[in-house]
Parts: structure tokens; C-alpha cells; sequence
């Protein structure tokens, strides 16, 4: 009963990672239809921001909540204006630039800080349910997770930013006729798609600690879910979380980590052979 | 643009070249420049497999490396097990063109777009260094082979004669060698290029939707071209290994997908001379770069990226073809007076 438990609760904390991971990029995805191949670094720069602020002496909480979005999504938008707005229009250009972008940030992190680990402390500790010890911190980022997605919805479906939003992503063209700047919402959107993201790297840097190259870990999940989601951003983000997030977890308590990652892949690869949009492209189609 | 490939001169111009290469360099350089230049004809082969399917087929992949390690691991392993070298390298082209077209299936017959085919290719190749870091401890072994992990393979033969295990190849002749096969991988991809099959590839790359309208089956037709370049790739990766008679999970890194990438993209997307070119211009200046040590080297190919893309997008050879064109286009205009001409 005790392990069924702690299984069932490490099976939500996978997908909740998952989402946490991918939000930010599929945010981007949804809106502009590319993919920021730097993601694994923005996520880096998020924890990087938290662990440098937090041994200088700030508070842990303000530099996971604040600082981090703060510092990434003003990077985000210095990215947008210098190099992603001349890229409208040619994707896959932009998909290379932002690779090129991902490989300067790695390598200009190693150069300032060392190819290190750096840390700051998990806070809460753990608890014991039964035998089993479960850190705290694993409810914080289920409840992070919980809490990113039902703020983009409420934006989208309650506010007039969110209507702007939802008019550009549907028709460009059109909303462009009616009046609206969409550079300027493609600007924005890029900003809180890497705000989100800080926040995402911000909160994972307890766990994983810092090293320049941490993004590479990373961005191979953040990809496939949003890929295999398709273009909605929460259905998408949300069902493809919970169908990867519960299989790579599967696995990986059967065979170890990085066969859970191979399932992650084979089973996205599978399922694009039948949904080539993703699943929003076919299922949940007018969900957001 | 593409017309008959042996009326080309430039055709010959380039064969030529690379035969000129192949015999008079090793007699007018040391043993040392010879073994550094085989390097580049190496990763001349490499670029040329993404420049063929990227710049005639439009298939922008962003794994390459992937094929290029698969094709190194299957090298080294089969070499190591068989004791000779002609059929690992059978099979280091075999295998990765076999795993392309299986990976291309997924991704054509699924008719994905170009960012996910960007995506999933590049997760793939994630996976594969993963993996091969993966497995350091002794259970890891194919054969008589251990895969080694991080530690990668070391004391991969050196390549033989056919049918002689005993007779190796010394730098010399493995660079002529390696020329050899650089020209053979050249003059077969322009005649593919110019053959019926090319012809339809560019055709879709410039439409495809009309390509299929006009009854091409453009899901197989990537396929193909995207396998030949998987076992091209393999192919160089097979001559990395033996060059440097020792593998890594690197073979398979981000960074090396990038490089092939970025000479494509220097040297010109849409031309076979120009990922050459791109090579020795890039691998030249990273061997400038790299003795200076201050600054980090996936940063520098980093902003290459960058500002290739921002400011070069069509490339160097391309560009100057172009200007060529242009200038010999004026000086006609100006000696017949200023009648536009053909």
C-alpha cells in the first residue's frame, strides 16, 4: 500500500516535471510555431540565477519566484528583438539560430563559471510515508506545475491580453488586419514563454544543481512533450505530460533512468506516426 | 542549373583537383600536414552527407552526428570482432543507412513538419550519446568488443588491404585513400543529383505539394534520399574511427551535428563544393582559434551559427557565384552598349 503509494506520488511528480519543463516552450510553440532550441539553456540560466542570488545571501524563495522569471524573461525579450523578429518567416532559420544561440550560452557559462556542479539546499526536507522517505519539495514543484497551468488559462480565457493572444495564434493575418500589433504579441508571448521557463529552471535547481551543460538533460524532454502535444498549450502540454511522464516513469523504475528516456522517445516517435500534429491536432482540437 | 553533369566542366574541374590532391600532396608535404588534411577529408565526407540531403533533397537535419557515430560504433565493433576492415566498413555504411531509413519512415510516412523533423532528429541523436555514455561496465560488450562507455573504444585496427588483414595502411595511404573515397562519395552524388530520382528530390524541395500533385510518391522519395545520406554519414564516421583508431560518445554530440551543420551552411546550402570548402575554411579557423585557449570553442561555433544565419543565410560559394555571375553579366552589358543580354 506504502509503495503503491510512493509510486503513484513519483508517477505525478514526473509529469508534473514534464510540465514544468515544457510550458515556457510550448507557450512559444503554440504562438509563433517554432521551437527555441536554446530552451535547455534559458532553463539553465534560471538556475543559474537562483544559485548565484541565493549564496549571495537572497532569500531562496525570492530568487526562485522573482528573480529567475525576472532575469530570463528579460533575456528572452533582448533574444526576440535581436535575433528571432528578423527570423519571421523562416523557421527553420530560426530554428538554427537559436541553436547557435543554445551553444554560445553553453559555452559562454562555461567560460565565466567553470564546467562545475553548484548547488543550493532542497528546502523542506523530507517526510516518511510508511518506510518510505519523500522529500517536501516534490509536493512544491506538483503544486508549481498545478498552479503555471491554471495561470495561463485563466490568462487566456479571462483577460483581454488573452483574447489578443488567442486571435494571433488562431489567424495572424487576420488579427494583424484588425489592428493588432502581433509583433509586438509575439514579443510579449516570447517574453513570458522564457519568464516561465526561469521559473521552471529556478525551481528545478535544488534538485538537479547548476552545470553549464544541465540544458542538454533536459531539453530532449521539454522537445518531445511539447512536439507530442501539439499546438494547444495546456490539452497539449497537459495530455502529453501525463501519457510521457507516466510511461518514462514506468520504465525507469522497471529498468533505470536512461531507458526511460529511450521509452519517452519511442513512444512519442509512435505516436507522431499516428498523430503527426501532435495530439491536440486531432483530439481536444478547440481546447487551448 | 542541373544540366547533363559530364558536360559540366566544372565537373572535371573538381575531379581533377581532388586527383591532384590525392598524389602530388603527399610528395610536397610532411608525414604531419598529410594526417592533419586527412582529418578534413574525413569530415569533408560528413558535411557532404548533410549538404546532399539538406541542399537537394530539403531536409534540414539537425542529428547528423547520429549516423555519424552509429557508423563509428559499427566500425569499431565489427573491426575489432572480424580482424579485417573491408567488411566493417561494408557495414559501418550498411547499418546507419538501414537505421535512416527506419527513423525516416517514422518521420515521412507521418508527413511531420520540418520543425518536428528538426526536433526529432536531434532528440535522437541526444538519446544515442546518452546511451553510449551509458555503458561503461563489462556487461556492455558485443563480441569481443566493450563499448566502454564514456571511455569510449580504444586501438581500433587501422585499415587493410581487402582480403589482407597483415597489410595495413600507412598515413600516406590512408590519406589517398580517403581522397579516393571523398572523390568516389562527389562524382556519385552529382550523377544521383542529375539522374531522373535527383531531379525529383529538388522538385520537392521546391514544392512538394506539386511535386506529389504531379504523381511522385514524395514519402518515399525522402526516405531514400534521407537513407543515402545516413550511410554516407556512416561512412565517415567508419574513416573517423579508424583515422584515429579510437571512438567516444562525442562522435554522437550535439557539438558534431552542429559542425556539420554550420560548414553546410558557410560553405552553401544547394552546392556539394561548398560544405567542402566550408570544412577546411571552419576547421582552420577553430585550429587558429583553439591555440589562442581563452576563448571556449562551442561558444565560438555557436555565434558562427549565429551570424552565418543573420548575415550569410545563402552561404559562401552560392554568394559568390552569384557575384561572379552578376559582374560577368555587366561586363557583357558594357561592351555591347547596354542591350540586355541573355
Amino acid at each position: 500500500m506504502d509503495y503503491t503509494l510512493v509510486v503513484a506520488l513519483e508517477m505525478i511528480r514526473a509529469i508534473a516535471w514534464l510540465v514544468l519543463l515544457a510550458s515556457g516552450l510550448a507557450i512559444i510553440f503554440g504562438m509563433m510555431r517554432i521551437i527555441n532550441f536554446a530552451h535547455g539553456e534559458f532553463l539553465m540560466l534560471g538556475g543559474y540565477t537562483v544559485v548565484i542570488s541565493t549564496n549571495a545571501g537572497v532569500n531562496e524563495w525570492v530568487s526562485i519566484l522573482i528573480l529567475a522569471p525576472v532575469v530570463v524573461g528579460v533575456f528572452g525579450i533582448i533574444v526576440e528583438r535581436l535575433v528571432i523578429q528578423r527570423l519571421y518567416g523562416r523557421i527553420l532559420d530560426s530554428l538554427l539560430a537559436t541553436w547557435g544561440l543554445s551553444m554560445l550560452m553553453m559555452g559562454g557559462v562555461t567560460m565565466i563559471f567553470g564546467n562545475t556542479v553548484q548547488g543550493v539546499s532542497t528546502p523542506f526536507g523530507g517526510m516518511k510515508i510508511g518506510a518510505y522517505q519523500v522529500p517536501i519539495y516534490n509536493f512544491v514543484l506538483i503544486g508549481f506545475a498545478v498552479l503555471v497551468l491554471v495561470a495561463i488559462w485563466c490568462v487566456l480565457k479571462f483577460t483581454k491580453a488573452g483574447l489578443i493572444a488567442r486571435a494571433t495564434m488562431q489567424n495572424a493575418d487576420m488579427a494583424e488586419a484588425l489592428g493588432i500589433r502581433t509583433r509586438w504579441v509575439y514579443m510579449t508571448t516570447f517574453g513570458i514563454g522564457s519568464a516561465i521557463t526561469g521559473l521552471a529552471g529556478g525551481l528545478l535547481a535544488p534538485v538537479t544543481g547548476v552545470v553549464p551543460t544541465m540544458g542538454m538533460n533536459l531539453v530532449g524532454q521539454s522537445f518531445i512533450t511539447v512536439i507530442t502535444g501539439g499546438a494547444s498549450v495546456i490539452a497539449g502540454t497537459l495530455s502529453s505530460a501525463t501519457l510521457l511522464g507516466t510511461i518514462s516513469q514506468g520504465v525507469t523504475f522497471l529498468t533505470g533512468p536512461v531507458y526511460g528516456d529511450a521509452a519517452l522517445l519511442v513512444t512519442a516517435l509512435v505516436l507522431l506516426r499516428l498523430l503527426p500534429q501532435g495530439i491536440t491536432g486531432r483530439i481536444f482540437k478547440r481546447s487551448l | 542549373m542541373e544540366k547533363s553533369v559530364l558536360r559540366d566542366p566544372g565537373f572535371y574541374v573538381m575531379v581533377a583537383i581532388g586527383l591532384a590532391a590525392m598524389l602530388i600532396l603527399p610528395v610536397v608535404l610532411d608525414m604531419f600536414t598529410i594526417m592533419q588534411i586527412t582529418q578534413y577529408v574525413v569530415l569533408a565526407v560528413f558535411a557532404l552527407s548533410l549538404g546532399y540531403i539538406w541542399g537537394f533533397g530539403g531536409i534540414l537535419s539537425f542529428g547528423q552526428a547520429a549516423f555519424f557515430g552509429l557508423g563509428a560504433y559499427t566500425f569499431a565493433v565489427a573491426a575489432i570482432n572480424i580482424g579485417e576492415t573491408t567488411i566493417p566498413l561494408i557495414l559501418a555504411f550498411a547499418i546507419p543507412c538501414l537505421f535512416g531509413a527506419a527513423l525516416g519512415y517514422f518521420i515521412f510516412y507521418g508527413r511531420l513538419s520540418d520543425v518536428y523533423l528538426g526536433v526529432v532528429t536531434m532528440v535522437v541523436t541526444l538519446l544515442f550519446w546518452k546511451l553510449a555514455n551509458h555503458t561503461a561496465g563489462p556487461e556492455y560488450a558485443i563480441g569481443e568488443a566493450r563499448l566502454g562507455g564514456f571511455n569510449g573504444i580504444p586501438s581500433i585496427p587501422v585499415m587493410n588491404i581487402p582480403g589482407e588483414p597483415e597489410a595495413m595502411l600507412d598515413p600516406v595511404q590512408m590519406f589517398q585513400v580517403f581522397m579516393g573515397f571523398l572523390i568516389v562519395v562527389y562524382i556519385v552524388l552529382r550523377l544521383l543529383i542529375a539522374s531522373d530520382f535527383g531531379r525529383v528530390s529538388i522538385g520537392i524541395r521546391e514544392n512538394e505539394t506539386r511535386a506529389s500533385l504531379l504523381g511522385y510518391d514524395v514519402r518515399r522519395h525522402k526516405l531514400v534520399v534521407f537513407a543515402i545520406g545516413s550511410g554516407i554519414a556512416g561512412l565517415a564516421g567508419a574513416m573517423w574511427a579508424t583515422y584515429q583508431a579510437f571512438i567516444d560518445p562525442n562522435a554522437f554530440s550535439m557539438e558534431m551535428s552542429a559542425k556539420a551543420l554550420v560548414w553546410v551552411m558557410a560553405g552553401g546550402v544547394g552546392t556539394l563544393v561548398g560544405p567542402i570548402i566550408g570544412v577546411i575554411l571552419l576547421q582552420w579557423l577553430t585550429l587558429k582559434l583553439g591555440t589562442m585557449e581563452l576563448l571556449n570553442s562551442l561558444a565560438v561555433l555557436g555565434a558562427i551559427m549565429m551570424v552565418l544565419v543573420l548575415a550569410l543565410p545563402k552561404g559562401i560559394v552560392p554568394t559568390l557565384r552569384k557575384l561572379i555571375v552578376d559582374g560577368w553579366t555587366l561586363a557583357r552589358r558594357k561592351k555591347t552598349g547596354g542591350k540586355a543580354d541573355e
